[in-house]
């Protein structure tokens, strides 16, 4: 990636970041620092052609006054809104400063990322609430699900404003799952953070893992050989198998058609046995180190012709159901202007018919590119459609690749260094801004697919009925774990 | 009136609620095999009743009588149809009275009181269940009540008992088309009533979705082991109702032993073949979006108003 960094004063930075955004930048991360060296901000943009762009800015550490770039950006009104919570930064000129990462529990005053903020304090109870803005008027009524569910589902509340079936309007409230990530890793080794890293978000232990090796190389200057990257290159594409082989069969079941779900099941399980003997592990963690890559194993043709073989069957019963396909079109659609305003990214922009693909706009030396799997229609037809094809796209990878026996490359990671990895997981492009002081992390900013596309959810719902949302829902499948660190 | 009718009535209560969670568990399984799982076993509605009868009941704590009575409503109608419909035989008690429009209604009592209770949790939920079960139950009566009024030309009379009679009696009524288009419209109603897909599926996790499940989510302990026992006898009637004015064959047409025991068995084993068939189908099919199923009712309503007019054209 083509790389550049610049240190600018606070003054300049909205025309700075509407000049990158003009130019095709997408605001892609923004990174807090409060420590010795001052309270600092630093904004990582990405363009498509390969290129990033690191803006810089220090602000005053007394007033904490920060700088808005809420009307240049969808994404950077809500990094805003992090960053207030996490360090106290003041978005002046931020037209809609609620909360977003904390909740009513926390002290008054708590920003757990400031200088000095010490350890998890005591949580009080809820006292403020969360008051959700009153959709008024004859027979609309109000909703609130979680953030308890019967299902095995990650908390989050949903109030949906309804007027017979019809959603007026749905407010989410997520952020139930705060641990502490960003802090618990500073001062850690990077083969220690890079434990936690893949266990970010559970079903995305690649992706992660992936994003912040590719960081710290980054940071410490470090290649990779092809090889190595080839075998990087599988294990994200098994990891995008077995997702997108569950949600097919998950939105199936979620119209009441159970006999997919089953099936969907069957060959999930078949790729997680074979991630276990390719990786060790069902969820293909510790297959990336720094430097390096391991597969004890690789597939063999047939094993994948048969998967494939399933795939194919799967999806062709589920489409073939006339229900099915009734429920799925026209249900909850995203336009492509919506995607583009909010920002939103991956496999969800994808099916709106936005060409984003971190595997082609960030290309790796020596891995090969996978075709780009777009709709248009927007809607729960398109979201599983290009998962459909991404699966045939990922098992074309994983065939062309097969790379042989194992082969482990261990660098010592050592030195210091700022870099940023940039990874297409299965939801989409995984982000991870590492700082590095002589071996040790000293801050990691994580940014998953989730955090940038769950607004797109509340606006995809307009004129969709209640009994519709669990399958909106499920295909947009966004990550409540990676979305709160 | 005599002693001998009431024994039939006794013996129909028995098989129905005895029998009404083993069709609950007959169709569960028959679904877990076609989706190649192997599923619990046929007995574990009744071991799920026996388990919450014992358990801690919970209300809420806003809900007045009507949410304690309804699980005792529930059954109750469910019993009332379970003795004096014609299941096993054409001798029930009340015979001379039991008008398929008075079955129909006092089912319906059963229906309003769930959905009352829901109402009466005060939670989101029951009240988007009420709404939705009772717009659907709108949908359906009508096309029931023209279903009825279909199969009622033929004698000029709404007597279940006597239509099913005359069904045994006279094979020719079974094959005509005003007989088998209300037949037709009733299993678009039995489907809608016992909450089963295309309409509601039974087995959803996903609250925003349900319809019948929703009415039932704040109840817990024996009055859920209650609400479960009535939900599955109200299946088995339906299912009852529908094989003997399909299929009438075995039906005992006098109180005796050996025909009550056949009349049993056949009721018992067409009703598991239904069941058995509605599981199929719907491991083969997916759930309707709510907006649809005004639609499906109404080609329920319309196959039962051809009933009537080929029945009245025919004469």
């Amino acid at each position: 990636m083509i790389g550049e960094t610049r240190t600018i004063s606070s003054g300049d930075l909205v025309a700075e970041a509407t000049a990158l955004v003009a130019d095709g930048y997408r605001l892609a991360l923004v990174a807090g620092f409060d420590d010795e060296r001052g309270l600092r901000v630093t904004y990582s943009f990405l363009a498509p052609t390969n290129r990033r762009v690191e803006l810089r800015v220090e602000f005053d550490e007394r007033t904490r006054r920060g700088v808005s770039l809420a009307r240049v950006s969808f994404p950077a009104s809500r990094f805003e809104r992090e960053l207030f919570d996490l360090f106290g930064i003041e978005p002046v000129g931020h037209p809609q400063r609620r909360a977003l990462v904390r909740h009513a529990h926390w002290p008054e005053g708590y920003h757990p990322m400031a200088k000095g903020a010490g350890p998890a304090p005591v949580l009080h109870p809820d006292e403020g609430g969360y008051p959700f803005i009153s959709v008024e008027g004859p027979g609309v009524y109000e909703i609130p699900v979680g953030p308890v569910h019967a299902g095995l589902i990650e908390p989050g509340h949903f109030r949906f404003s309804v007027v017979g079936e019809t959603i007026l309007k749905m407010k989410a409230r997520l952020w139930f799952t705060h641990k502490g990530i960003e802090r618990l890793v500073e001062g850690k080794s990077i083969d220690e953070v890079l434990v936690i890293a893949e266990r970010i978000s559970g079903d995305s232990a690649v992706a992660h893992g992936l994003a912040f090796t590719r960081a710290v190389e980054d940071a410490l200057g470090i290649a990779v050989d092809h090889e190595v990257e080839a075998r990087r290159a599988v294990a994200l594409e098994l990891e995008r198998l077995y997702n997108h082989v569950n949600d097919l069969g998950a939105l199936a079941n979620d119209v009441g058609f159970g006999l997919a779900q089953a099936k969907a099941l069957t060959v999930r399980e078949t790729l997680l046995r074979l991630n276990e003997r390719l990786s060790g592990h069902r969820l293909l963690r510790g297959i990336v180190t720094v430097g390096g890559a391991q597969l004890l194993d690789a597939p063999t043709q047939p094993e994948l012709d048969e998967i494939e073989a399933r795939v194919a069957e799967l999806t062709s019963m589920t489409l073939a159901q006339s229900i099915v396909v009734d429920r799925f079109t026209g249900t909850g659609v995203l336009s492509r202007e919506a995607v583009c305003e909010l920002g939103v990214v991956g496999l969800v922009a994808r099916a709106s018919g936005l060409d984003l693909d971190a595997r082609r706009d960030h290309p790796i030396e020596g891995v090969a590119i996978p075709p780009t799997i777009l709709a248009t229609s927007g809607d729960v037809l398109a979201r599983y459609h290009v998962r459909r094809d991404e699966v045939a796209a990922s098992l074309s990878v994983v065939r062309a690749a097969t790379p042989g026996a194992s082969t482990y490359h261990r660098t010592s990671a050592n030195g210091s260094g700022a870099g940023l990895g940039v990874v297409e997981g299965w939801r989409g492009p995984v982000v991870h801004r590492v700082e590095i002081v002589e071996g040790r992390v000293t801050r990691l900013k994580v940014v998953d697919p989730s955090f940038l596309n769950w607004p797109a959810l509340a606006v995809a719902l307009a004129d969709t009925i209640v009994p519709d949302f669990p399958l909106v829902n499920k295909s947009f499948n966004l990550s409540y774990a990676g979305n709160d660190l | 009136m005599n002693l001998a009718t009431f024994a039939v009535g006794a013996v129909q209560l028995a098989l129905v609620v005895v029998g009404g969670p083993l069709l609950l568990g007959l169709m569960r399984r028959v679904r877990s095999r076609l989706e190649g799982r192997d599923g619990p076993p046929i007995t574990q509605p009744w071991r799920d009743i026996a388990k919450l009868a014992h358990k801690q009941r919970t209300r809420p704590t806003e809900s007045s009588w009507i949410f304690s009575a309804a699980p005792l409503v529930l059954v109750a109608t469910a019993a009332t149809v379970a003795t004096l419909a014609p299941l096993i035989a054409l001798t029930p008690p009340l015979a001379a009275s039991t008008d398929f429009i008075a079955v129909i209604f006092v089912l319906l009592v059963g229906s309003v009181a769930l959905a009352l209770a829901a109402l009466d949790t005060g939670t989101a939920f029951g009240g988007m269940g009420a709404s939705r079960a009772l717009t659907i139950g709108a949908l359906v009566e009508p096309a029931l009540l023209v279903a009825v009024l279909a199969l009622s030309l033929p004698l000029h009379s709404t007597n279940l008992v006597a239509i099913v009679a005359d069904g045994s009696r006279h094979a020719s009524v079974l094959v005509g088309p005003s007989h088998l288009l209300a037949l037709a419209s009733f299993i678009v109603v039995i489907l809608a009533e016992s909450g089963r897909l295309p309409v509601d599926n039974p087995s959803t996790h996903l609250e925003l979705t349900m319809i019948y499940e929703a009415l039932i989510l704040e109840y817990s302990g024996p009055d859920l082991a209650l609400v479960t026992l009535g939900e599955s006898m109200r299946l088995a009637i339906w299912l009852g109702l529908f094989v003997n004015l399909v299929a009438p064959a075995g039906v005992a047409a006098n109180a005796g032993a050996a025909a009550l025991v056949l009349g049993l068995v056949a009721v018992a084993a067409k009703v598991a073949l239904v069941g058995t068939i509605v599981a199929v189908y719907e491991v083969t099919t997916a759930k309707l979006r709510l907006f649809r199923l005004p639609e499906l009712l109404a080609g329920g309503f319309i196959l039962a108003l051809l009933g009537v007019v080929t029945g009245a054209v025919m004469r």
